[in-house]
């Protein structure tokens, strides 16, 4: 790898391993959050647990260890979950010493840490680089999220990436050997910490170590090492997408095993370099996270200012799904409101809000999310020393997981934040801060106003040609849209009936019921069990939608398919409102995948019946699981129509109107 | 409104009481609303179709005599109308009486005489002018879509082309009327486009069913014939005007072996039938067609029996319509001849066309391609929008 340093780095590695003894049995390095479940015995002698991955690595790789690693006091990162207010009872209480200063300045300041951080590289040649294992872990994480970066270093490094890292290195290294000190001790109290810290650059290194360990190690710790990789691997595939980026100036002897997949930046350095990961972040569709992951979501656990408790009883194929009991945190929150700054209180308001159900309907909480980071983005002061695109990203990013934490997002409410996002990076570099703010602010207005006001009218006129007079519309569940539709066509005076079609537990048609018995409309309304019955004398369905996908795929309220199937069934024209602004360019197939799980009280309890006796010992029951879907999927030959604000479109259409008008949030 | 649940036919009791004289009026007057009513469109339509056929020129006079007699007194538009729009509808009847000219051609034949006509010194003007044209003529034969078609077309045309922002009003309008009179001919030229991307479908030895007179399947089929293909067609008889007959006519002229229907055995016949050939009066967004009277239970029966069924029209027929079944269009009403006497109570059903959804449609031949029915509103959105 290293042709300059290959005699010198041999012997060391073997003075090391000599001085490790049993006790240095390699083990995969980890960084992350380890510290709290450390033993703290481990802590004072962070030098010592060195030897473990240093051992591993040197054998392979002539970089090798150095005594400049014992310098390295373990440092502890907070956790990257940026703005929650429980930062400090999670972090480990270890200061944070030079280098993480280093770190920070450097993830603040690009161009300052090629020049900076030069005379170290010509030390490298010279004196004994730092420890291996940090070489590869730093290269790794800086790889793993920096790649302009990495890529600029190692132009500028005569040796290669790796050279170049040691420059770099992360804080957290120290503490990884650490890790894996008191693992090859206590065999891995942490290994699913440990995914989190594999980090992608290292992964033809690794393998090597590992494949070096093949004659040193032990069964047990071979073993050891596989399931850490396993565990690196789950979190990995996790953001695979976003690491999937081929890493500059890696050592290529082999291609990488399928099994090491694209590994995850370490958390620890992520939270260092949090503009930097955020910029890069938001090239990369939101993904789902998937809640069966036990350590993703222990992780996300510690970070999120909704303190939830997890529903006992699961329903085996919606374990992937975030299912939380109801009810208990809302008091808890709220009597934070005032101690909270790190998120804005309007946006901290509207979670709230969706957390309580006080909005519901994909537009309004779409309007309020958005009203709130208008008011959030007016108050917002440009830290010292920081640029505004990044740490205005950072902030929104902030805000939205806080709003994931109360309610899983809409499609729409992504939709919507993907546009802010990208008006934020479109923002002119010489444009001052007031002047950025309100040309956000304005562009936000503009988004509510022509994607979701104007949209709405415009469909209205659309779908109000499709009523005639005589006929009979069946609705379900209630969509503002189709509201508008009926109240609007009722005005000109057509001659129509409304059939309502509503289901428990929410009940939303009987809101829409009222609103237009009282403006005087001919009403009918049933509950979907009677919809088989009911349909024969319907002449056209009106759905609203929370999202199409692009094959054609309606997701909208639970009891939606059964609505349109049946429709199709009697063979009654299934007309869907929906704004642009909530197609898709995802592809949905079922309704399991992406979907949200409501309260399963609710489906539980009956109201009007006093069964509280009775729910109590159903709650206990181990062979009873409640599931309370919020939405399923029609598939698209369920529906003959799609009024949205480009006019009437079959459902084929989709991706032309995602393509064609909405190509500027699609790229980047 | 047909209803089927018994809810209803109380409902309807109720109404009839309570309301009676308007629902009467209604019901009354829908099928004999006035004798004006007919359909221009169709009226041409069975003008050309005299015309295509051999002895065309005697026809075509008895034609132009015969429509223009009838039209005059219907435009009620007209009469409110300046005199320049009424000078519009003359144009465009007076295009129109052309055979082989195309409803849509005729449309944009007539604005582009507006244009001509126009006083109008900034493109403004002329753009309100021309709109207030289309305008007329649309609201002058709803019935028609290759009319409505046609106008939309030229007004994007003159609104969106960018280019003539750059060069001054004169050249620009010169430059419009380039453009009309090249529609004529482009729309010429996706006839034998669309007879040249077909032929590839017709293979030796097949049979083909044709609904219909279509200029456009008249031609796929001459070229087919003159590439040599061996090919029988069936042809439905096309009651009321008989267009199957004329077809029949005029293939067995070309030598091609011919089969006459009744449009009642298209479902007897079918087992011997490869694919089914159909023009269109409009394709709309859905990609489904909007066609002769007849096209729809043809295309049922050869879904069923899996056939394919290709339709050939040129995109000038596109159409921004969307309709969800057969009675959510503007209905085109047609004279309808039985022989014998109706007696006065007997309502007649004298839809002149029907609208076939995509789903039973297999493929479009158009001047932009072979395409499937879900690509029509691909285009059509990137046409309008």
């Amino acid at each position: 790898m290293d042709p300059r340093r290959g005699p010198l780095a041999v012997p060391k590695v073997r003075r090391v391993d000599a001085a490790a003894g049993p006790l240095a049995v390699p083990k995969v390095r980890r960084v992350g959050f380890f510290t709290s479940i450390e033993p703290s015995p481990e802590t004072p002698r962070p030098n010592r647990s060195l030897s473990g991955p240093a051992e591993a690595i040197t054998s392979s790789s002539p970089l090798s260890d150095s005594p400049s690693g014992q310098f390295i006091s373990p440092v502890q990162i907070p956790p990257s979950r940026h703005h929650s207010d429980n930062l400090a009872s999670r972090a480990a209480p270890v200061p944070v010493p030079g280098p993480s200063a280093f770190r920070r300045q450097l993830a603040n300041d690009r161009t300052l840490h090629v020049g900076s951080y030069n005379p170290v590289d010509s030390l490298l040649g010279t004196s004994p680089p730092s420890s291996n294992g940090e070489v590869s872990e730093d290269s790794g994480s800086l790889f793993g999220f920096q790649r302009s970066d990495s890529a600029k270093l190692s132009a500028s490094f005569p040796n290669g990436g790796f050279d170049m890292t040691v420059a770099v290195r992360a804080p957290g290294e120290s503490e990884a050997k650490v890790a894996t000190a008191s693992t090859s001790d206590g065999r891995k109290k942490n290994v699913e910490a440990s995914g989190e810290s594999e980090s992608v650059a290292t992964k033809p290194r690794k393998e090597k170590e590992t494949k070096s360990l093949k004659e040193k190690t032990s069964k047990a710790e071979r073993r050891a090492i596989q399931e850490a990789q396993r565990a690196a691997k789950g979190e990995g595939s996790k953001r695979a997408g976003e690491s999937s980026r081929p890493k500059p100036s890696k050592p290529a002897k082999q291609p990488p095993p399928k099994k090491e997949a694209p590994q995850v930046t370490s958390s620890v350095s992520e939270k260092r370099a949090v503009s930097v990961e955020k910029e890069r972040r938001m090239d990369v569709p939101q993904t789902q996270m998937q809640y069966d992951d036990k350590s993703r979501v222990d992780k996300a656990k510690r970070r999120s200012v909704v303190e939830q408790t997890e529903s006992k009883n699961k329903v085996e194929l919606f374990l992937h799904l975030p299912q939380y009991e109801r009810g208990n945190q809302l008091p808890n929150l709220s009597s934070n409101i005032f101690t909270l700054d790190t998120i804005h209180h309007a946006v901290y308001k509207v979670g709230l809000q969706h957390l309580a159900g006080d909005i519901a309907g994909d537009n309004a909480r779409c309007i309020a999310m958005l009203h709130a980071f208008q008011e959030a983005i007016n108050d917002y002061t440009t830290p010292p020393m920081k640029d505004l695109t990044m740490d205005l990203t950072a902030k929104i990013n902030g805000y939205v997981s806080f709003l994931i934490e109360c309610r899983p997002l809409s499609m729409s409410m992504g939709n919507a934040i993907r546009f802010l996002k990208n008006q934020i990076r479109k923002l002119p570099v010489d444009l001052s801060e007031p002047e950025a703010k309100a040309s956000l602010c304005s562009e936000i207005g503009r988004f509510i106003d022509e994607k979701i006001l104007l949209a709405d009218k415009v469909i209205v006129q659309h779908a109000v040609t499709k009523i005639r007079d005589g006929e009979v519309l069946l609705t379900y569940g209630f969509s503002c849209v189709v509201e508008m539709i009926l109240l609007y066509a009722h005005e000109i005076g057509r001659k129509f009936r409304v059939v309502i079609v509503d289901s428990r537990p929410n009940l939303e048609g009987q809101k829409l019921l009222r609103r237009l018995v009282t403006r005087g409309l001919d009403c009918t309304y049933t509950h979907i069990n009677a919809v088989s019955y009911i349909m024969g004398e319907v002449t056209r369905v009106f759905l609203g939608a929370s999202s199409i996908f692009s094959n054609g795929t309606l997701y909208s309220k639970v009891g939606t398919a059964c609505v349109a199937m049946v429709a199709n069934a009697f063979s009654v024209p299934v007309i869907v409102c929906c704004e642009a602004y909530k197609f898709h360019e995802r592809v949905l197939l079922d309704s399991i995948c992406s979907n949200e799980l409501g309260d399963p009280d609710a489906i539980a309890n009956v109201p009007l019946r006093n069964n509280k006796k009775h729910s109590k010992t159903m709650d206990n029951n181990k062979n009873l699981q409640f599931l309370n879907l919020m939405y399923d999927s029609t598939p698209a030959e369920y529906i003959s129509m799609i009024v949205t604000d480009y006019g009437m479109i079959p459902p084929t259409s989709i991706p032309v109107i995602v393509r064609e008008y909405r190509r500027e949030d699609l790229l980047l | 409104m047909w209803r089927r649940s018994a809810s209803f036919i109380l409902d309807d009791e109720r109404r009839r009481t309570s309301n009676s004289p308007p629902m009467a009026d209604n019901t009354t007057r829908a099928p004999f609303q006035n004798p004006d009513a007919i359909s221009a469109y169709y009226q041409t339509r069975a003008a050309h179709h005299g015309v295509i056929t051999s002895d065309w020129l005697a026809q075509a006079q008895a034609a132009v005599g015969g429509v223009s007699g009838e039209e005059h007194p219907d435009s009620s538009v007209a009469e409110l109308g300046k005199e320049k729009t009424f000078n519009v509808i003359e144009e465009f009847n007076g295009w129109r009486k052309q055979p082989d000219l195309a409803e849509a051609v005729a449309a944009i034949r007539a604005l582009a005489a507006v244009i001509r006509a126009s006083e109008a010194s900034t493109m403004m003007e002329l753009e309100i002018e021309l709109k207030k044209a289309s305008d007329t003529l649309k609201s002058w034969d709803k019935t028609s879509i290759s009319l409505t078609a046609g106008c939309d077309l030229f007004i994007r045309y003159v609104t969106r082309t960018s280019a003539l922002e750059y060069e001054d009003f004169n050249s620009a309008k010169s430059r419009l009327l380039e453009r009309a009179e090249k529609f004529g001919e482009i729309s010429c030229k996706a006839r034998k486009i669309i007879a040249m991307l077909s032929q590839d479908f017709i293979f030796d030895g097949c049979t083909i069913l044709v609904h219909g007179l279509s200029r456009v399947v008249l031609e796929i089929l001459k070229t087919a014939a003159q590439n040599n293909k061996l090919f029988r067609v069936l042809c439905t008889e096309g009651r009321p005007d008989g267009t199957g007959v004329l077809l029949s006519n005029e293939l067995s002229k070309l030598d091609i072996p011919v089969k006459l229907l009744l449009d009642s055995a298209v479902a007897y016949s079918m087992d011997e039938v490869d694919m089914v050939f159909v023009g269109a009066d409009g394709v709309v967004e859905s990609g489904g067609i909007i066609n002769m009277m007849g096209t729809y239970q043809i295309a049922l029966v050869a879904h069923s029996m899996n056939k394919p069924v290709y339709v050939a029209a040129e995109s000038y027929k596109f159409a921004r319509l969307y309709p969800l079944d057969q009675k959510d269009m503007a209905p085109a009403l047609r004279p309808i001849e039985f022989g014998v006497k109706i007696p006065v109570k007997v309502e007649v059903e004298r839809s002149a066309r029907d609208y076939t959804p995509p789903q039973y449609l297999t493929l479009l031949f158009t001047d932009l391609g072979v395409l499937s029915p879900s690509v029509v509103s691909d285009e059509l959105i990137q046409l309008y929008l």
